[in-house]
């Protein structure tokens, strides 16, 4: 087995955690990371030895991923434009009953927030790494991972620990 | 002690670990003092908490077949077309610019190369038919592709570095028949080999490399023959197997 193979392969349980956590469900959570991989492996020239793999890996399944999303919302005749309207399509307002999980409340994020959320929360990339990653400055990762991470503690139903509901808009 | 302000940036450096335990508990010190924001940040960190729990079983999968590495390389037609047109460009380019500059001899060392990388990107992938004579003949192989190039060829054998002969095939090349063999390691990896006769049968040259599209050669002359080991694999590990098959042949 070749170098190759053996480094790009030790990453491939971690791009499987975040397409699943990024595009819900299973299938297109592998597919995402099967055109990912053939990118990669196609690209493999590209990559700079010495340089973070990691983070060339996530680069590109971010850039395949946008692109899905687009051609879905052309699809759609959908603008991307104003940030909420892609997922907004597919995401009425929560049924506050069965709005408990994370996932779920992931859903209803758009995506450029949920990416931003998973990258820092789950793949515990730097804010630098993130914004590197999603090639958007370090302000804006910032801004997306605080209106994010409020939306998901309104959909979540507020506070875990403290009982005052009233920051809730 | 004057304190820089807190920032909304702070509050998710602080959820997030990334700040120094100075600041760190002067974040705790603010946040002691304003339960609102207190229980933001702890819901916060809430949520970090359901993300592993939600997720990190995914880790732990196995993976499905079309996700491993080796089948990857053969799994899309796409990707092999994509392979043998860039491969293609480039020798147009090369032997172009080369056509300006130095002399014939070059020209055709690019352009025999290269149609050893392309004749391993169209076999390497075949499942059913990657090799016309079988590695269980090996006898009537060499046998037979000696015969057709009017030399007498020895196969290289590479169990000792991972790789199992698959067998071989006759190809066209410029200037009359060329042999190719193939290779795979136990994950299916495949190399090929591509020998042809040398026109100037006094020439031995160093080796040179050319990659393009993840498909990277090694090839050299060595007096009557020609020599080009092809593979999807990186340079160190083609470099490896190319030596041991230099190795192997001139002994």
């Amino acid at each position: 087995m070749s170098d190759l193979d053996g480094l790009i392969e030790q990453h491939i349980p971690r791009l499987r955690r975040y397409a699943r956590a990024l595009a819900g469900d299973r299938a297109a959570a592998d597919d995402l990371v099967q055109d990912t991989l053939e990118r990669a492996l196609s690209r493999f020239h590209l990559w700079r030895q010495g340089s973070d793999l990691r983070a060339w890996l996530f680069t590109i399944m971010h850039n395949i991923f946008v692109n899905q999303v687009r051609s879905r919302a052309r699809r759609y005749h959908e603008s991307l434009e104003t940030e909420p309207a892609a997922d907004a399509v597919h995401a009425p307002e929560p049924d506050w009953l069965e709005l408990r999980d994370i996932a779920s409340a992931l859903s209803r994020l758009p995506h450029e927030q949920r990416a931003v959320v998973l990258l820092v929360g789950l793949e515990q990339f730097t804010y630098e790494e993130a914004a590197q990653v999603l090639g958007v400055p370090i302000g804006t990762v910032m801004s997306r991972l605080s209106r994010a991470r409020e939306r998901l503690r309104t959909l979540l139903g507020g506070d875990f620990k403290a009982a005052s509901l009233k920051v809730v808009k | 002690m004057s304190r820089q302000p807190i920032t909304e940036a702070d509050l998710h450096a602080h959820v997030d670990g990334m700040l120094p335990p100075a600041r760190a508990a002067e974040l705790d010190a603010y946040l002691a003092e304003r339960p609102e924001e207190a229980a933001r940040v702890a819901a916060y960190r809430e949520q970090l908490v359901a993300l592993r729990r939600e997720f990190d079983a995914v880790l732990d999968e196995p993976l499905p077949q079309r996700l491993h590495v080796p089948r990857l390389y053969w799994a899309r037609p796409l990707l092999r077309y994509a392979a043998v047109v860039a491969w293609l460009t480039l020798g147009g380019v090369a032997g172009w610019q080369l056509h300006a500059y130095t002399a014939d001899k070059q020209i055709e060392t690019t352009a025999w190369a290269r149609r050893a990388a392309i004749a391993h990107v169209v076999y390497s992938p075949e499942v059913r038919h990657p090799v016309e004579v079988a590695a269980s003949e090996e006898a009537h192989l060499v046998q037979w592709l000696s015969k057709r190039l009017g030399t007498s060829l020895k196969i290289p054998h590479l169990g000792d570095i991972g790789y199992t002969l698959v067998g071989g095939r006759l190809l066209p090349g410029d200037r009359g028949p060329v042999a190719q063999f193939m290779y795979q390691d136990g994950k299916g990896q495949r190399l090929t080999l591509y020998v042809r006769v040398n026109p100037d049968d006094s020439r031995e040259t160093a080796f040179r490399f050319a990659q393009e599209h993840g498909v990277g050669v090694f090839y050299w002359l060595d007096r009557t023959l020609g020599y080009a080991l092809s593979g999807e694999v990186d340079k160190p590990e083609l470099l490896r197997v190319a030596t041991a098959v230099y190795r192997q042949l001139n002994p």
